[in-house]
């Protein structure tokens, strides 16, 4: 995969409706390791956007920086250059008190269910956190849990317990519920099922859609998996090596995608029927002799 | 609503850890815990007391010197015919107490620097971790005699000096797990939560270090304790003020006329250090989480099983590789757990196996007790498993071993953990092949790059050379498949090959895989939990749930038509086939809020 | 590997630097009238004027560090207020008995915490649980309370050995390994006990690695996979406690030569720091950094030779 691919394709015109997130020729680079190491940039000057209860799908391989720009956009990751604009508002360079009060509105779940809940406190906790950041009184804030729970189907006796009493899945349930808390208006979403089994997995994504369709809470979704990537988002960019190649309606980028890189990386994806992954196999091939001459 | 619970409750019950008892009553049912903290109790009641307990230390009456016991004198005499009980009591205030001090000095000093260096890094990090590391390569002895030379004899202030030269201690270990704890996903969702850098400390982090950090304070005590007492010993502390040390050094002078002066204050130092390095320990194993269960005897790792009885129940048994009612078991006795039951598996020549299951399914369990590298407190408790015709259930190791890697092969999921970090890949390569193969370092080298061409790496030579942390991933499963081939063997194991791979390059190692089996005529047993990759390379495939094989058959078969409802749960989680999202509309309900009324 | 020593030896260097300008520094805080000391309270105040002036101490602190490092560098430390030794010729004669003894306690504990600590995590069991409580208990007692036990077993009651005295090797090889048995092996109890426990852990550590089963899987024989491979990696964090119990074995030296009478650094240390001795101790604290700096470094390039990861760190 060191080939050289050809120029990412431009970026269609932007879809018309108001958006919640404008992100805009973000640049993040990072610390060179070793002393006066020069900077590493991984993201080299990205532009996405995502209207009000929309799934924008990212999709891309490990070192794309696709998990960084979800970083950027909640400030766990620094911003070089470009502007990052949420609701009409920047917020690239929010203070650190602006910060905890967009997250009302902005909101995380994480890839790895097991490292994103802290093993020694109790979930009822954990999910209060929110609510106690936002001044929510302790009695309305453990009825708010209680509710929450049941939103994502766990028993209500789960708040007294801790992360390790759960599976993957619930955990990633309990990952949800936090997110909900404050009833926010985007949440992004790095790779909440990559961790998980194929029918947990499914089962999770369904959760989602079901909340979305109740809520109009929009995500960005972020995936190395472009069958996940296609079944949750509307639209759908691809990212190789810190750039946006390809972006566009979910049905056109996940099964006639433009952009070279795209196509390799859907042939490449086996699927799941002997038959049609034969097709398949045979396109990748004729795809590499023809990159090869 | 109620589908997705049920069918998230299907995971495999080990998946979610039992409730463990708080740390109280874990700590109290600990008996080493419990009798070590009595003992230091007693040893802390005691020279508490030591005033109402005992008569003046100082007080001499030479005419009693060596005396023994007397009704009030319970210990007897020391050489200036002084009471030895009220000295080894006042004595214990001072050891103890200047102990403390250090104590003190150094936690104050240790853990505030250790929080702000882990969480917020940058210089303040650098310049607290260069100090530490430099009073930590001070020998503490030779600097508290120097500092005595400068501070003069004041047992208390040389005590301070002490704190400071064993507060890295507290730093390096705060530092260190405030760092990770940085680094982790929920300080990050807290942060997103809204809260305050402040109240992530207090509930995030101090929650973590606080278990270690108690540890410590016992592991510290002790060691400050041997290092005062040790002083005090030379001779160097506050002239006359009495302690075990210096109780130690009077009558060590004595010891040839009476070796026995040294038992009381011994004893006394001996035992509150012991008792404060084994509370420690016994505290680990109380606060810290996931103690590992007590190694199961070896005896019962070797056991043979019974040799397997011809198996009836599946007909004929391929040539390469059968497996027949095979049973993989942890632990012994009630606490045994099966994780694999009965589990029938062929491989002929040529045919590529697919074994697919969720996590937790036994699949990766099955694999290895084929090729017999069950991970510890693992065995084979039932069935039988041929390879090319030899019965390897019982057999002996050294037999065993000279099927592996020139009959059966292995290629492991986790490329970059599956090699040794501190030899270079061609150093790895040749190793087996000179030992199984007997070819000289040279032709063993030169038939190494000539896998490393066969696995389709561009610059063999480069790689050859190279360590393991100098490879990508993609590279690095090249070279375990390079190195599985290395004695030509007639049957794969691939567990996960490519489930850590990027999919343009999982692509590559598929293709690479195929190319190698159908030149070599290898037989394949794939382990996966891809049934895409299973559509891609698999003959027959075998779908695997809870230790049990539930179906098995022609993947194209298997995959289209499943009989077996597991199966077809799999199959319908699979989202290749589930349309794409359609485009975007405005909801309505947002819409609606967002126009003013 | 060059530039990975250079850089170690660089910040070795700088230690040894930093470690003597605070020294100095502290050492000449307390500004004792030396001179006064040295001749006496009858003698008259020029005298006692010129002595100080003799001494350089009527210098600031800077110049007179200053001086003193030029010297040093020069290899010059001075002469001894006191005594009017020369620092050099005078640790000269005694570094050879501290380093014998370092030499013994480091052969005996690198032999016997490796047996130990690969026995207790390849067996496990029974033999893992009594090495476990050894070295805790091993760790726990105070070092200098455990050479008095073997003080009083050894040579006050079975009298097998010399309680006290040294003899250089130089005299008598059966004459020096009498005086330094009993010395060598009242601080390897603490050292084995530490870097046992350290090896027992990574042993076990590296058995559970992957690479570990796929070396097995290879049909490498287990001998070969222990003594090639786990050992390899798992004596990079033995070796670095090993380095570390060395800074506490300087420690230990002091008492334990105190206690046997042996005329090493230890014993010297203990005599010109209750006198004050500022050129002499300057010596000493300069003579035991150099020693751990030199130990560490020997640790470090092992530590990368064994481990080439951390060779780029």
């Amino acid at each position: 995969m060191s080939g050289v691919w050809p120029e990412p394709l431009p970026a269609p015109a932007a879809p018309p409706g108001p958006r919640i997130l404008d992100i805009r020729d973000l640049r993040v680079s990072f610390p060179g390791k070793g002393w006066r190491a020069p900077r590493v940039e991984v993201l080299h000057g990205v532009s996405l956007d995502i209207r009000p209860g929309e799934t924008v799908g990212l999709v891309g391989e490990s070192g794309s920086g696709k998990t960084t720009i979800g970083r950027a956009v909640l400030g766990l990751a620094p911003v070089h250059s470009g502007a990052v604009e949420f609701r009409g508002e920047r917020i690239d360079r929010a203070s650190a008190r602006r910060r905890r009060r967009l997250s009302q509105d902005l909101q995380v779940i994480f890839q790895d269910p097991f490292a994103s809940l802290n093993p020694s406190i109790p979930v009822g906790e954990t999910l209060a956190e929110p609510l106690h950041a936002q001044g929510v009184p302790g009695r309305d804030a453990r009825r708010r849990v209680l509710d929450l729970l049941g939103r994502v189907a766990l028993p209500a006796d789960a708040a007294q317990r801790l992360p390790r009493e759960f599976s993957g899945g619930q955990r990633q349930r309990i990952a949800i519920a936090r997110a909900l808390a404050i009833g926010p208006k985007l949440i992004v979403c790095d790779e909440p099922v990559s961790a998980l089994d194929l029918t947990t997995q499914r089962t999770v994504l369904d959760l989602l859609l079901e909340i979305q369709e109740q809520t109009g809470v929009a995500y960005l979704f972020v995936s190395h998996d472009l069958s996940v990537v296609r079944y949750m988002s509307h639209r759908v960019n691809v990212i190789h090596r810190g750039v946006i190649v390809e972006s566009g309606d979910a049905e056109q980028v996940t099964t006639a995608p433009r952009h070279p890189y795209t196509q390799r990386l859907l042939l490449s994806a086996p699927v799941a029927d002997p038959a049609a992954q034969r097709d398949r196999r045979a396109a990748l091939d004729r795809r590499r002799a023809e990159e090869n001459t | 609503m109620s589908e997705a619970l049920t069918s998230d409750n299907h995971l495999p019950a080990g998946a979610a850890a039992p409730r463990r008892a708080k740390p109280v009553r874990r700590f109290l049912r600990n008996p080493q815990a419990v009798i070590s903290a009595l003992v230091l109790g007693v040893v802390g009641g005691a020279v508490l007391l030591a005033p109402l307990l005992s008569t003046d230390p100082g007080a001499a009456e030479l005419s009693k010197a060596f005396a023994g016991a007397e009704p009030g004198h319970p210990l007897g005499f020391d050489s200036a015919g002084r009471d030895v009980w009220s000295r080894l009591l006042h004595g214990g205030r001072n050891t103890l107490g200047g102990a403390l001090i250090a104590l003190a000095v150094a936690l104050s000093i240790g853990v505030p620097s250790g929080l702000v260096a882990g969480y917020y890094g940058k210089w303040f990090d650098a310049v607290a971790n260069w100090a530490g590391n430099f009073v930590m390569a001070l020998p503490a002895m030779v600097v508290l005699l120097a500092s005595r030379a400068i501070l003069g004899p004041t047992m208390w202030v040389l005590m301070v000096v002490l704190g400071v030269l064993v507060a890295p201690s507290f730093f390096r270990l705060v530092r260190g797990i405030v760092a990770t704890v940085r680094g982790e996903l929920y300080v990050d969702a807290a942060r997103v939560s809204g809260l305050r850098d402040r109240r992530i400390i207090a509930r995030h982090v101090l929650i973590v270090v606080r278990a270690p950090i108690i540890i410590q304070i016992a592991l510290v005590a002790g060691i400050a304790i041997s290092l005062q007492a040790g002083l005090e010993f030379l001779g160097i502390g506050s002239g006359d003020l009495p302690t075990w040390g210096a109780m130690l050094n009077e009558a060590f002078q004595n010891v040839q006329r009476s070796p026995l002066f040294m038992l009381w204050p011994g004893l006394a130092l001996g035992i509150t250090s012991a008792a404060l390095v084994l509370l420690a320990s016994a505290l680990r194993d109380v606060l810290e989480d996931g103690g590992t269960p007590p190694p199961r005897p070896r005896a019962a790792r070797r056991a043979r099983v019974s040799a397997p009885t011809t198996s009836d129940s599946a007909g004929a048994r391929a040539a390469l590789l059968s497996v027949r009612d095979l049973a993989v078991s942890y632990g012994s006795g009630a606490s045994a757990v099966d994780v694999v039951r009965g589990v029938d598996i062929d491989v002929a020549e040529g045919e590529v196996v697919g074994l697919v299951g969720q996590s937790g399914s036994g699949k990766s369990q099955t694999a290895f007790s084929v090729l017999g590298i069950l991970p510890e407190g693992g065995r084979v408790s039932r069935g039988s498993i041929l390879i090319a015709g030899t019965e390897v259930v019982g057999l002996p190791e050294k037999r065993y071993r000279a099927l592996r890697g020139g009959v059966v092969a292995y290629v492991p999921q986790e490329p970059m953990t599956n090699l040794d970090p501190a030899f270079t890949v061609g150093g790895q390569l040749v190793e087996p092949m000179r030992l199984r193969l007997g070819l000289s370092r040279k032709a063993a080298a030169e038939r190494a790059l000539e896998l490393l061409r066969q696995v389709e790496i561009a610059d063999p030579r480069r790689v050859f050379d190279a360590y393991p942390h100098e490879i990508s991933g993609g590279m690095a499963q090249r070279v375990l498949i390079a190195g599985a081939m290395s004695c030509d063997p007639k049957l794969l194991i691939a567990d996960e090959p490519t489930t850590a791979l990027d999919v343009t390059v999982q692509a590559e190692v598929l293709e690479l895989l195929r190319r190698l089996q159908a030149e070599r005529g290898l037989g394949v047993l794939l382990v996966t939990h891809d049934l895409g990759v299973v559509a891609d390379l698999c003959d027959r495939v075998a779908v695997m749930n809870a230790g049990r094989i539930v179906e098995t058959g022609r993947t194209a078969q298997v995959l289209t038509r499943p009989q077996d409802p597991y199966t077809r749960t799999l199959i319908e989680a699979v989202l290749d086939d589930a349309p794409a999202r359609p485009a975007w509309v405005a909801p309505r309900a947002a819409d609606g809020a967002e126009v003013p009324a | 590997m060059l530039r990975f020593a250079v850089r170690r030896l660089a910040a070795g260097l700088f230690l040894l630097f930093v470690v003597s300008f605070v020294s100095f520094v502290l050492l000449s805080v307390p500004n004792l009238d030396v001179a006064r000391q040295l001749l006496g309270q009858s003698a008259p105040q020029h005298a006692v004027d010129a002595k100080t002036a003799e001494l350089g101490l009527d210098q600031p602190i800077l110049a007179r560090y200053a001086q003193w490092l030029g010297d040093a560098l020069a290899g010059d430390l001075g002469t001894s207020w006191f005594t009017s030794e020369n620092v050099l010729t005078a640790i000269g004669h005694r570094l050879p008995v501290t380093l014998s003894l370092m030499l013994g306690v480091t052969l005996v504990t690198a032999v016997l915490a490796f047996l130990l600590g690969v026995w207790a995590g390849v067996r496990r069991g029974a033999v893992d649980r009594i090495v476990q409580v050894l070295g805790v208990v091993g760790y726990a007692l105070p070092g200098f309370l455990v050479t008095l036990v073997i003080v009083l077993v050894f040579a006050v009651q079975l009298r097998w050995f010399p309680a006290i005295g040294y003899i250089p090797l130089t005299t008598s090889v059966p004459g020096w390994l009498s005086t330094v048995t009993l010395p060598i092996l009242s601080l390897s109890v603490a050292a084995v006990a530490g870097v046992s426990q350290q090896v027992r852990s990574s042993v076990i550590d590296v058995l559970r690695q992957d690479y570990v089963r796929t070396l097995r899987a290879r049909g490498l024989p287990p001998g070969r996979v222990l003594f090639r491979h786990v050992l390899r990696n798992a004596a990079a964090p033995a070796l670095t406690v090993l380095g570390m119990q060395f800074v506490g074995l300087l420690g230990g030296a002091v008492l334990v030569e105190q206690i046997f009478g042996l005329p090493g650094i230890g014993s010297m240390t203990v005599t010109y720091t209750t006198r004050g001795d500022t050129p002499v101790i300057m010596g000493l604290v300069m003579t035991t950094v150099v020693c751990v700096v030199v130990i560490n470094l020997g640790v470090d390039l092992l530590v990368g030779w064994l481990n080439p990861k951390a060779r780029a760190a």
